[in-house]
């Protein structure tokens, strides 16, 4: 039988604020246990919320990027439940009313275009981390991450494949950056993601019945998880056996997921509006503000770039994929003046790949625009070749000077001097009787010998096309 | 000087007719001497002296507010740094506060003395002060009565006079009730005037603040200082916060005052209804027009009560888990383990039966049916308000169908201790100020009047009530040995 799979996705991001969503601790990541957490987030007797209106300006503004409806008014409900890392009890969120509903992404897998359905986006706070090393059988509660803000982005279950699922993700990811609400980290949990997983026999119009996989947090995992999910169920259901609703933990170790728990032994959430806090309602003038400020979104930026720097879709795609990234390169060609091509070649090219060989992020690139730009400048008017260029890039990224300190400093320049050259190529030949003779004879492969000799003797630094010139006419 | 009103005391202590020390010692040994009413839960002996002191600093350089040396005691709901906050409760006999309530920064910081933490029912859920973890409370008008609740403590301990005013909060009549059942002055405030921050929370969106005082006068004093916006609590009302004390001897010519039916009806005690009817008689002396007026969805608000309170109350106490702060069972085999026995030793039978009931309410399937509902309900019932208002200016009738009954009377059928709040309960639900005056007695126990006006009015409220007690003397009585 052939099966279709059925993927729907919750993605928590974690929004970028400086405190937290309903009190004023801190939200920085990695402190020592339970120095980021004030009375409101250790929910001692007698404290309340007080919503931070950045979230709220953060989650308007992802709205407005996928094209949401974004409600006059959302409220935050109370979910109930106990579990020692949840101070309160109860977890902030919304139900209801959420703060963005429905909206959609444009997906792009193997060149063909895809809409994904966001059914909503609401706010709610984190809750804290239990700590189970090092405790000698006891358990510690870590309260520092306890209301920290986030977005949890649901989904349609729209996507039809684990592929599908990645590039919803990557597209989610790239645009929460471009709005700047989530630093997208996703080894510090800023943002992660929970996948419903079902399979129906191709046809079919119902939903098969569903197991949400918890957890995943990196692209790779998701793709796997999924993947190694739907083998189960399809093996599960041809062997004669149905798939339940549950809940199942990726276990990226072993490639499997396991059952954490099934439906019957989910909570009873016991919703309710929450009444320490009021509705929160979306005036015109938020609206006009945050529409604004919003940024040019990946997508209209991609379509520009093709069209305004005749790029091929790779080449937009790659510089697109953040908008520091896009944002560098804008500048580069503009300090430099030179060939958007240019530009876009060394920044996809030796740029990107250096920034991955040090595992850095375009943000802590140690060569600033101006930099870049001033290397590219000398390779276009051709005082340095592009070997040289290269030469000169490495040292740009091991230190502060500029390209044209760099070449001057280590006599980089380009010779151009007909004369100077002419002296090399005189040597050369007059040392190397026995390849002059090769080539006069008709080895026309011995010329190459030549222009070799010729740049290493001149440490590279040769005008490659005048090195041609005069061996054409020397050897003629 | 210890039977004087703050007003009268702030004028003495300007004047050096004795220090803050002196008094705040008065009512120390009077609390002693009567600590068999068991109004306190925590005598903050040593920390009233030292404030006092500071208070007289005050006072001899002149910068002194009206409530500076004024002593003064804070029910066990509010969070006091350093001095244990136990809610009357055994799940937080062990907690001492890290921080302040508004309401406690407010009083420290208008110089006022605090005598200690006053006893209440168990997070503020009872009508008799009898579920506290800290045994019951006794009225000094009969100790054989219970003085109210949930304020019980509060109340017993203005009338007795161990404090020249007392702070208390209401849910559902534990301000106004308490205040009728000894003989004082409680108010109320409309829901939003007062800030909830480090009050524990019972019913968020019924709980408010107000002062429990032994006139009308007293209590504009204390509100002057317990109201206003707090950006800590995002349900209070950012509103400027008007002179409570200017329009008090405001005429009350044609005031019009309006007496919903549903406060006459069966149920109520007849000597009861002839004090309010004699109260009311006052009025019209006094130029008042009186009207009958209707609140026919009044008769649905113990049922909406008893689903939103619950419900409320049911999330508000589950951070009481054992893991952080508070009680915890000795050597917990597991999590559950932990969870079940904290709770079930620590919380007494009426928090029990009430977070049972909010579970249910809020528990799938029936949420619509209970909770839904009841906040449709409640919409009715203060629509029934708005339109009484649109004819009168206040309302008027009794607090409590009866005078206060007796020390275990109702402690084994809760639901005709939940009945008796017939007359309190709805105005919580409206969210509407309200207040309770002495009236008069029935077999030498207190009645008390409720006013009820319209959202933030308390200044009229306060002038109505101010205007009874200048042709009255009920709020001047002192229950015997209390002298």
């Amino acid at each position: 039988m052939e099966w279709e799979t059925v993927i729907g996705l919750e993605i928590h991001a974690q929004l970028a604020t400086k405190s937290k969503i309903f009190s004023s601790a801190p939200t920085a990541y990695g402190a020592e246990p339970n120095t980021q957490a004030c009375a409101v987030d250790l929910g001692l007797p007698g404290v309340l919320p007080v919503l931070n209106q950045q979230v709220v300006r953060m989650a308007v503004k992802f709205g407005m990027a996928i094209d949401a409806e974004i409600p006059p008014y959302s409220v935050f409900a109370r979910k109930n439940y106990f579990y020692p890392d949840l101070p309160k009890g109860y977890q902030i969120s919304q139900m209801d009313h959420p703060i963005v509903g429905f909206g959609h992404i444009d997906i792009d897998v193997n060149g063909t275009k895809k809409r994904i359905g966001v059914t909503r986006a609401h706010l709610e706070e984190d809750a804290g981390k239990s700590l189970h090393e090092n405790f000698h059988g006891s358990t510690g509660i870590d309260l520092n991450r306890a209301g920290t803000p986030l977005l949890e982005i649901v989904s349609e279950p729209d996507m039809r494949s684990a592929q599908e699922a990645v590039a919803y993700m990557r597209k989610i990811h790239d645009l929460v950056r471009y709005l700047e609400i989530c630093d997208g980290n996703m080894q510090e949990g800023s943002f992660r993601c929970d996948a419903n997983v079902s399979v129906r026999p191709k046809g079919q119009e119902s939903l098969g019945t569903r197991a949400e996989l918890k957890n995943i947090n990196s692209f790779k995992f998701v793709e796997k998880a999924i993947n190694i999910e739907i083998e189960r169920q399809i093996d599960l259901i041809e062997g004669g056996g149905t798939v339940v609703q549950e809940t199942r933990l990726y276990d990226a170790d072993n490639n499997e997921t396991r059952s954490m728990r099934s439906k019957e032994e989910a909570n009873d959430y016991r919703y309710f509006p929450d009444p320490d806090l009021l509705p929160v309602e979306i005036s015109d003038e938020l609206r006009e503000q945050v529409k604004a400020d919003l940024p040019e979104l990946p997508d209209a930026k991609k379509l520009r770039f093709k069209k305004q720097y005749a790029q091929d879709d790779e080449i937009a795609t790659t510089l697109t994929s953040s908008r520091q990234l896009a944002d560098f390169y804008e500048a580069v060609v503009e300090i430099s003046g030179c060939e958007a091509k240019l530009c876009a070649n060394w920044v996809c090219g030796n740029f990107l790949a250096a920034l991955n060989k040090a595992g850095l992020n375009i943000n802590k690139t140690p060569i600033c625009q101006d930099r870049l730009a001033g290397l590219l400048k000398r390779i276009a008017d051709q005082t340095i070749s592009g070997k040289i260029a290269k030469q000169v890039f490495e040292e740009l990224w091991k230190g502060d000077a500029t390209a044209d300190e760099i070449i001057e400093q280590q006599g980089l320049k380009q010779i151009t001097d007909s004369n100077a050259i002419e002296a090399i190529i005189d040597k050369i030949i007059a040392d190397n009787p026995n390849q002059v003779e090769q080539y006069l004879s008709g080895k026309e492969k011995v010329f190459g010998f030549f222009v070799g000799q010729t740049m290493k003797a001149s440490q590279g630094k040769a005008n490659p096309n005048e090195v041609n010139k005069i061996l054409h006419n020397k050897l003629k | 000087m210890h039977n004087k009103t703050i007003t009268e005391l702030a004028k003495d202590l300007r004047e050096g007719k004795f220090s803050s020390v002196e008094l705040t010692q008065s009512y120390l040994d009077r609390i002693k001497k009567h600590s068999e009413l068991n109004c306190f839960i925590t005598v903050a002996e040593d920390f009233a002296i030292e404030s006092a002191k500071m208070a007289d600093i005050k006072l001899a350089n002149g910068d002194a507010s009206p409530l500076t040396g004024i002593p003064i005691a804070q029910k066990d709901i509010f969070c006091t740094q350093g001095t244990k906050t136990s809610c009357g409760s055994k799940m937080l006999d062990n907690f001492i506060s890290p921080y302040n309530a508004t309401v406690v920064e407010k009083f420290n910081h208008s110089g006022a003395v605090m005598l200690g933490k006053l006893n209440m029912d168990e997070f503020a859920m009872g009508s008799s002060n009898e579920t506290s973890f800290y045994g019951a409370v006794q009225n000094p008008w009969d100790t054989s009565t219970v003085p109210g609740g949930s304020s019980g403590g509060s109340a017993s301990a203005v009338a007795a006079h161990l404090t020249a005013a007392a702070t208390g909060t209401d849910t559902g009549g534990s301000i106004r009730q308490p205040a009728a059942f000894c003989g004082i002055t409680g108010l109320k405030p409309s829901y939003g005037r007062v800030s909830r921050y480090g009050m524990i929370a019972f019913a968020s969106s019924l709980d408010q603040a107000g002062p429990m005082t032994r006139s009308a006068e007293d209590a504009a004093t204390l509100l002057q200082t317990m109201s206003g916006f707090d950006p800590k609590d995002s349900t209070s009302m950012n509103k400027p916060v008007p002179d409570y004390s200017m329009g008090l001897n405001n005429s009350l010519e044609g005031l019009k005052i309006g007496l919903p039916k549903e406060f006459f009806s069966e149920g109520l005690n007849d000597s009861v209804a002839r004090v309010i009817e004699t109260a009311v008689d006052e009025y019209r002396k006094m130029g008042a027009e009186i009207k009958e007026v209707s609140l026919p969805h009044m008769k649905l608000s113990i049922p909406v009560y008893y689903v939103i309170a619950p419900a409320e109350c049911s999330a508000n106490l589950s951070r009481f888990d054992g893991v952080r702060f508070g009680y915890r069972c000795d050597e917990p085999k597991d999590l559950n383990d932990l969870y079940i026995r904290s709770r079930g030793e620590a919380f007494g039978d009426e928090v029990k039966r009430r977070i049972l009931m909010g579970t249910y309410a809020l528990s799938a399937g029936y949420y619509d049916a209970y909770y839904i509902k009841a906040q449709k309900v409640r919409r009715l019932i203060s629509e029934d308000f708005k339109q009484a208002f649109s004819e009168v200016d206040v309302l008027m009738g009794p607090v409590s169908p009866s005078t206060a009954f007796g020390l275990g009377e109702k402690t084994g059928d809760p639901i005709e201790m939940y009945l008796a709040d017939i007359y309190t309960i709805a105005v919580n639900l409206a969210g509407l100020p309200a207040i309770s005056i002495p009236a008069g007695f029935v077999n030498e126990k207190p009645v008390g009047l409720q006013i009820i006006s319209n959202y933030f009015t308390e200044p009229h409220l306060l002038n109505v009530a101010h205007k009874y007690q200048q042709t009255t003397n009920w709020h001047q009585q002192t229950p015997k040995g209390f002298e």
